[in-house]
């Protein structure tokens, strides 16, 4: 047999893999920007909870923030992975339902992203919160405004422009995160690779193919988060 | 929650202890004087050099470190025959000394960045002032500039080498036996996620306490200057009452 040249191997050809790659690369960035998301969500109430007064939602969230930091993402992965399986399993037995009940793949992996990140992202929430002049709030507060108006209109657009710096981070570290879901059996890039690999016995061929397909995603993502910082700092006059 | 079976899983994982360390560790230490050569390139310059150590961080910060590892532990395996005529074929085929690589490769390119980071905040008087007083060359490095580097790089450096004991789980990936991976193989036998997961988190909990411990007393015992002197009781002289 003769050997494919290894542009044949990775293009869009009869026996080219470029397709299911990209697809692939597509499920990627789906997985990472849901776990992204997940995360935000989680990470905006944790640092709620670690800027209040009460002492016990502060004394979790800091517990939350330090285990979750302090883990190999790896191993939340796994919980979610079979711990998913089993909760659901057990919910499944009181309706009478039998056997092994798989999570999907998809869910799991968004789910222990957002975990993850939403640790990581509390942090750069309450860092952007504590930068917000306090006046500010004050002000808000004596015009009437309520909490949850206060939060939409002074709060968000405020906090949201001083975290971008540190949400490109996270956003980073979510998309390398993201590879690890290739063990729960998600059709992402790198399961995608290693299943191309397999059958084509070209593993550095593929395996270096999606090393510069995730450098592409890091790249324009790094663009894409300046753009974003200088847009969101264009009415300020800043000290430089 | 069952704590018999706990324990027992705790003393099963503690077997994984050593490898997690000594992947942990090994890694660090030769990506430690990576880290050095690319931060010096990166300030060496030279043009050609400079971007060299750009493009080196920019890649192995760019791509998660499993498509790494398994770039050099399944993708190497392509090149067999010239690795085995090299005589490399030895090296490449163990998954420990891969694992080594990669997590050495890795940790060069994020550890280069904070003593990058470290070597600039190094302030230029002093340097002027070592330079006023005859030293140059290795001997200014040697006395001046890396003591004050490695003081203002060491905490970012502590959580580097978190993060590396973190890292150490995607070993058990390529078979590595380590904490994460023996874990892994007792929940996929007894399903019990949770009480495994809690006991191995603890187990890296712990670790990673006593790793930042050890590094705060380090800085302890690198900032002397910094401490407030023990307080001298002033003796007083009966006579000036």
């Amino acid at each position: 047999m003769q050997q494919l040249s290894y542009f044949e191997l990775i293009g869009f050809g009869p026996k080219g893999w470029g397709l299911a790659l990209l697809t692939a690369t597509g499920m990627t960035l789906a997985v990472a920007l849901c776990g992204f998301l997940a995360g935000s969500i989680v990470g905006t109430f944790v640092a709620w909870a670690k800027l209040s007064r009460n002492l016990a939602a502060r004394t979790l969230a800091d517990g939350y923030t330090t285990v979750l930091r302090g883990i190999p993402d790896l191993l939340v992965i796994y919980l979610f992975y079979f711990g998913g399986s089993a909760a659901l399993g057990a919910i499944g037995g009181l309706f009478g339902a039998q056997g092994f009940i798989g999570v999907p793949a998809f869910v799991t992996g968004a789910l222990a992203i957002g975990i993850v990140s939403g640790a990581y992202q509390a942090e750069v929430f309450r860092g952007a919160y504590q930068i917000l002049n306090r006046g500010e709030l004050e002000a808000a507060r004596s015009v009437g405004m309520h909490r949850w108006l206060m939060f939409r209109r002074i709060i968000a657009p405020q906090v949201l422009r001083y975290a971008i710096p540190g949400l490109g981070n996270t956003w980073q570290l979510v998309l390398k995160e993201s590879a690890l879901i290739s063990v729960t059996g998600l059709v992402e890039l790198l399961r995608q690779s290693h299943i191309a690999a397999g059958s084509t016995r070209r593993p550095f061929d593929f395996y270096i193919t999606a090393a510069i397909l995730y450098l592409v995603i890091t790249w324009v993502s790094t663009y894409l988060f300046q753009r974003a910082e200088t847009h969101s700092l264009r009415g300020l006059r800043r000290t430089s | 929650m069952d704590f018999t079976f706990m324990w027992e899983t705790f003393r099963q994982l503690l077997t994984g202890v050593p490898l997690t360390l000594n992947l942990a560790f090994t890694s660090v230490a030769f990506g430690a004087v990576l880290a050095m050569m690319l931060a010096l390139m990166r300030m060496s310059g030279i043009a050609v050099i400079e971007m060299i150590a750009k493009a080196y961080v920019f890649v192995f910060r760019g791509t998660p470190l499993l498509v790494q590892i398994f770039l050099i532990y399944y993708g190497l395996g392509q090149f067999r025959p010239t690795l085995q005529e090299l005589g490399l074929w030895t090296f490449f085929r163990e998954p420990y000394w891969c694992a080594i690589l990669a997590l050495t490769l890795n940790t060069g390119a994020y550890a280069s960045e904070i003593i990058r980071g470290g070597l600039q905040s190094v302030p230029y008087p002093q340097v002027e002032a070592a330079k006023a007083a005859g030293m140059s060359g290795f001997l200014l490095f040697r006395r001046i500039v890396f003591p004050i580097a490695v003081r203002q790089a060491l905490p970012a450096y502590g959580s580097e080498i978190i993060l590396m004991v973190k890292a150490t789980s995607l070993a058990s990936i390529i078979t590595m036996m380590e904490v994460t991976g023996l874990a892994a193989k007792m929940i996929s036998q007894t399903f019990r996620a949770v009480e495994i997961f809690v006991v191995a988190g603890v187990i890296y909990l712990i670790l990673n306490f006593a790793i930042t411990r050890l590094i705060m007393a380090l800085e302890w015992w690198l900032s002397p200057h910094l401490r407030r002197p023990p307080s001298i009781e002033p003796r007083i002289e009966a006579a000036h009452v």
